[in-house]
């Protein structure tokens, strides 16, 4: 029994699956799916995976119950009712949450947006010491003994000495007997990868355009956490000056000021030069504004930091640019121009969150 | 499966079985199954059959209730299956306190499904027959291929409450005709209209003209019935699927097979307040009047009992309804309680204390459990002096507040609302009104609407399933915000339109 529940829920697993790739441009839209994030898994609310079938809406409904009070007392919230206005529509309506890995919804990401797997920088040079447990030795714990092998010494021995008696098979091992269970040094080559996030942070980014730039991030997250066994992220924001905060600072911050593009690639540069060496890293800087910058002096200058310290360095140079209703939005233009065949700069805009699915289509595509 | 019941449990079981026999209940067998909480899950599941056909919302099923488990949102202390004989599984991890309460409790379940009526016509070998339903399905996917086959289960499980609950009770179909020469004559002899008269009567009693006009009536009646296909509107929608959909014959016996166990199943749908009362009635009885109780767990059945017992503000308790439904109708008959002089005695001092010592209750609820299902139990035994006493209200949604509220204590609104919502188990009525639509081969349904709306996303979603049963575009004529319309899926997109 036990094994056709198993198949049972393997094929439910397919089922929401199926869903969730169905709309996964929904999902990405959406914030709901980053405020359930746990540490290795994030549950989605899957509404409607129930068989459809023929029944009544619930709002005109009610029922007989039990219990005190005048007509007019409100009863306690039915199960599963939302309390919101828009959800009172169909109170009771039954949202399934489901649990998904990132590994899982990676994997989702990759099928349905049809990623490229990255292929790492370093590979080769790169080499890391894991000890496995394959070996066998004649020294060692006695926790780790090996009793098979250890009985085999022990057998092989008694049969040659003569000492083994058929009707009464009585083996006993002593200590040249004994084997143990060890290790050996396996070499992997390794990849890390660090994010090195940058945003405009002057007043002109508004809350939702850090919104949009908060669910595009958490795809790419997920995208290269599935891709490399270690990641790290750095967060830098800037107006006129640039400094690194820590994740909450990033999506929260606010200043009012100008904007000077180039102070956070300089940073940028700086943190790469002084702790990521791009032998031994993946290194991803990806940058989000509202392309609005100052004066075309700064806007060179970004250029040439691009040009001689980023990119040389980096696996892929992302900048995405969200629509608000003060930028400019030249920068983006700016870069096109200054890099219109360099493979590792990857551009897009962001009109709206329903933009963010083909964004990260164009950030993720190229496999880099 | 053999019985893994350990023995100091066995010995209570053959106490309680005697003790129940005492009191004239009459029940299958019933082998009692240890499990625990996780194969309890499971079983519950597949709804108390381990062997039944894979589908994905079993495992759906699973996932919820081992999370709700583990949240400890819900424990599952037993289950009983309608077979001969009757399958129980117990907890492994009950106090010895519960597992007499819920042995007793399910003597009573047992004895109802093996007396009331109305599960009459369900198959009692339906452990069995699940397990053959299951082979069956596993045998076609393995032919067909897995996804083709649970595809279209999800097809046939969307409709599987489009079904006629008085099926088992009516024959709605009329009698072939007769073969016999003899009975045909008999039928013929009498003219549509014509009424018995002596000869000398009869062109005054039964005017020729008159006759032609009735017999001109009646042929046309009949002309116009064979254009009409059906010829009169079905209400068992999966039948008349099963016979005129164009299916292949894998898929034809895996339609029969869903709208098999959902017959079987409809039974514990008609019957839940009669059922889980009758149940609790026993338990109760047993419990506390036949001293298998030691004194220590008195406390701890009595907290249990109240949990079983307990109403959730807001919704209706079939436990707790049934059972005192069941003492009140013991205590009227006990009582002489009925009936015209009852009724019609205005001094509430005398009806207070009103005992004609018959002691006629026990004998009564016996009768309430053999003939009746929840809608004439509501019906006939809810009586205002009842609703008052248990403090029933109505509710609805109040859309100004948002919330639900108490909308009334009339006992009138309390016992429509209550039959209401008990009507077909509280399911749609639906029937297929005309399989040619327009002579285009298109099937229309009707839902006959007596107040509520059909929920509008799931009723598209279940004409695409239709759509792909009949293979043509399936309509469903409804009310929508008291406006008549019809909602049609024609194969590629959804449609509503008013109806004049």
């Amino acid at each position: 029994m036990a094994d056709r529940i198993e198949r049972d829920s393997r094929r439910f697993k397919k089922v929401v699956r199926g869903h969730i790739k169905k709309n996964l441009r929904k999902y990405m839209s959406q914030r709901e799916m980053i405020g359930r994030r746990g540490r290795d898994a994030v549950s989605i609310p899957v509404p409607q995976i129930e068989l459809p079938r023929f029944k009544f809406g619930r709002k005109q409904t009610g029922g007989v119950g039990q219990g005190e009070g005048e007509p007019g007392t409100p009863l306690g919230p039915a199960e599963g009712e939302q309390s919101s206005g828009e959800a009172g529509n169909q109170p009771g309506q039954h949202i399934l949450e489901v649990e998904l890995t990132f590994e899982e919804l990676a994997e989702l990401m990759a099928e349905e947006l049809e990623l490229p797997n990255i292929e790492p920088k370093g590979k080769k040079t790169i080499v890391s010491e894991k000890d496995r447990y394959t070996g066998i030795r004649r020294v060692g714990p006695e926790s780790l003994r090996h009793f098979k092998r250890t009985y085999k010494e022990a057998l092989k021995r008694q049969m040659a000495a003569g000492t083994y008696n058929p009707d009464n098979p009585r083996i006993v091992p002593i200590r040249e007997d004994k084997r143990y269970r060890s290790w050996n040094v396996k070499h992997e080559p390794e990849s890390n990868a660090v994010i090195i996030y940058m945003m405009d942070v002057s007043g002109s980014m508004g809350d939702e355009q850090k919104e949009m730039v908060r669910l595009t991030a958490f795809w790419i997250d997920t995208w290269l956490k599935h891709q490399y066994e270690s990641i790290e992220r750095r967060y830098i924001v800037h107006d006129a000056a640039a400094k690194e905060v820590d994740e909450h600072t990033f999506y929260h911050l606010r200043e009012s000021g100008g904007t000077l593009i180039s102070s956070a690639y300089t940073l940028c540069n700086k943190l790469i030069d002084e702790e990521y060496d791009p032998e031994e890293w993946n290194i991803y800087p990806l940058h989000f504004s509202d392309g609005d910058n100052w004066g075309g002096d700064d806007t060179r200058k970004c250029m040439d930091i691009l040009r001689e310290g980023l990119l040389p360095k980096s696996n892929m140079f992302a900048y995405g640019q969200v629509r608000s209703y003060y930028g400019s939005g030249e920068f983006i233009a700016d870069l096109d121009a200054a890099f219109p065949v360099e493979e590792k700069v990857v551009l897009a805009e962001i009109p709206d969150r329903d933009g963010i699915y083909d964004t990260i289509r164009a950030f993720l595509g190229k496999g880099r | 499966m053999t019985s893994n019941l350990p023995a100091d449990l066995a010995k209570i079981r053959d106490e309680i079985r005697e003790i129940a026999l005492g009191y004239g209940l009459d029940f299958f067998e019933v082998i009692y199954e240890m499990l625990d909480f996780d194969q309890m899950n499971q079983v519950a599941a597949y709804g108390g059959f381990p062997t039944r056909y894979p589908h994905w919302s079993f495992g759906m099923e699973y996932q919820r209730l081992k999370k709700s488990y583990a949240y400890g949102l819900h424990r599952i202390y037993e289950m009983v299956i309608n077979n001969d004989p009757c399958y129980a599984y117990l907890l492994v991890s009950n106090e010895p306190v519960d597992q007499k309460l819920v042995m007793a409790h399910v003597y009573g379940h047992s004895d109802f499904f093996k007396n009331n009526l109305w599960f009459a016509h369900t198959n009692r070998k339906m452990m069995d027959e699940m397990a053959n339903h299951g082979t069956r399905i596993r045998r076609y996917m393995d032919k067909y291929g897995a996804d083709d086959v649970e595809d279209f289960i999800d097809v046939c499980l969307s409709i599987e409450n489009l079904i006629d609950p008085h099926l088992p009770g009516i024959r709605r179909r009329p009698r072939p005709e007769p073969e016999d020469e003899d009975d045909k004559a008999a039928f013929t002899e009498q003219r549509p209209g014509e009424l018995p008269a002596k000869e000398y009567m009869d062109p005054f009693i039964n005017p020729s003209a008159v006759l032609t006009e009735e017999a001109k009536r009646v042929r046309e009646e009949q002309e116009s019935r064979k254009q009409r296909f059906p010829e009169e509107p079905e209400r068992d929608v999966m039948l008349f699927l099963l016979e005129h959909a164009p299916l292949d014959t894998w898929q034809q016996d895996v339609l029969a097979i869903i709208r098999e166990e959902a017959y079987y199943l409809l039974p514990q749908r008609q019957t839940k307040i009669l059922n889980e009362g009758w149940a609790a009635y026993w338990h109760s009885t047993i419990m506390t009047q036949s001293g298998i109780m030691t004194n220590a767990e008195v406390i701890d059945y009595a907290d249990h009992h109240a949990g079983t017992v307990a109403m959730q503000p807001g919704r209706l308790n079939p436990y707790k309804l049934g059972l005192e439904l069941f003492r009140d109708v013991e205590e009227r008959w006990d009582k002489g309680r009925f009936g015209r002089e009852y009724a019609q005695c205005d001094d509430m001092q005398a009806k207070a204390n009103w005992d004609q010592e018959l002691g006629l209750g026990r004998q009564k609820v016996f009768e309430v459990r053999r003939i009746y299902n929840d809608v004439g139990l509501i019906d006939t035994f809810l009586t205002e002096d009842f609703a008052r006493r248990h403090r029933l209200f109505t509710f609805g949604y109040n859309e100004r507040h948002e919330q639900y509220e108490i909308v009334s204590r009339e006992f009138e609104k309390i016992k429509k609302k209550l039959l209401f919502s008990l009507t077909n188990s509280g399911q749609p009525i639906i029937r297929v009104q005309n399989a040619n639509l327009d002579n285009r081969g298109e099937l229309l349904l009707r839902h006959q609407h007596e107040g509520i709306d059909l929920k509008t996303d799931y009723a598209r979603d279940t004409l695409k399933h239709i759509y792909k049963l009949w293979n043509r575009p399936a309509h469903i004529d409804t009310v929508i915000d008291d406006t008549p319309r019809r909602l049609t899926f024609d194969g590629r997109d959804h449609r509503v339109r008013k109806l004049s």
